[in-house]
């Protein structure tokens, strides 16, 4: 699980079966000092209450389809909760 | 599994269930000389490690539902699993 910013959100009317009412936003992942890395990507949000501007931690790969109420919906990365507090040294 | 030093701690209100009452730990990837790599991940952690600690961490799904042997399953990939003491590369005369 790796931190993220959400920088964005997406919306598709048309989507694959098992994707209706899933929540997508546009995260940029961050690394553990917080600084952007890498290409943004999309994520279905696991949590329900994620929006832009808010530091999260997501899952990617096979883990992310368990991380909505419906498991095995197709996504390969997904919100699992929103940061308050990262202590790093 | 890698070989990783615990650089921190994450805290979240809003959650995956799963999560609820878990340790959340910031893990450095290290390299075999103990070197710190570029990097990381968001590990739950199983064995009380803490900052400066340095663990083993599987980051596999489905070793890790198996890890966290608690309803319910799910979304959870990177689990610490042990506190290393020693390693040993062959030829190095150990650490």
């Amino acid at each position: 699980m790796q931190l993220a910013r959400v920088i964005g959100t997406l919306v598709a009317s048309q989507k694959a079966k098992g994707l209706e009412g899933v929540k997508l936003l546009v995260v940029q992942p961050l690394d553990k000092l917080q600084r952007p890395v890498g290409e943004p990507s999309i994520a279905a949000d696991g949590t329900g209450q994620a929006g832009p501007g808010e530091l999260v931690f997501v899952i990617a790969s096979r883990e992310a389809a368990l991380a909505l109420q419906e498991w095995f919906v197709p996504v390969d990365l997904a919100i699992t909760g929103i940061v308050d507090q990262v202590d790093s040294r | 599994m890698y070989i990783g030093r615990v650089s921190g701690t994450v805290v979240a209100t809003i959650k995956n269930e799963l999560f609820q009452g878990r340790k959340l730990l910031l893990v450095d990837r290290l390299d075999l000389d103990g070197r710190p790599t570029a990097k990381y991940d968001i590990a739950v952690d199983m064995v009380q490690a803490g900052p400066g600690d340095r663990v083993l961490v599987l980051d596999e799904g489905n070793s890790a539902r198996q890890i966290v042997d608690r309803e319910p399953l799910g979304a959870i990939r990177a689990v610490i699993v042990g506190i290393v003491d020693e390693i040993d590369l062959h030829g190095s005369g150990g650490e």
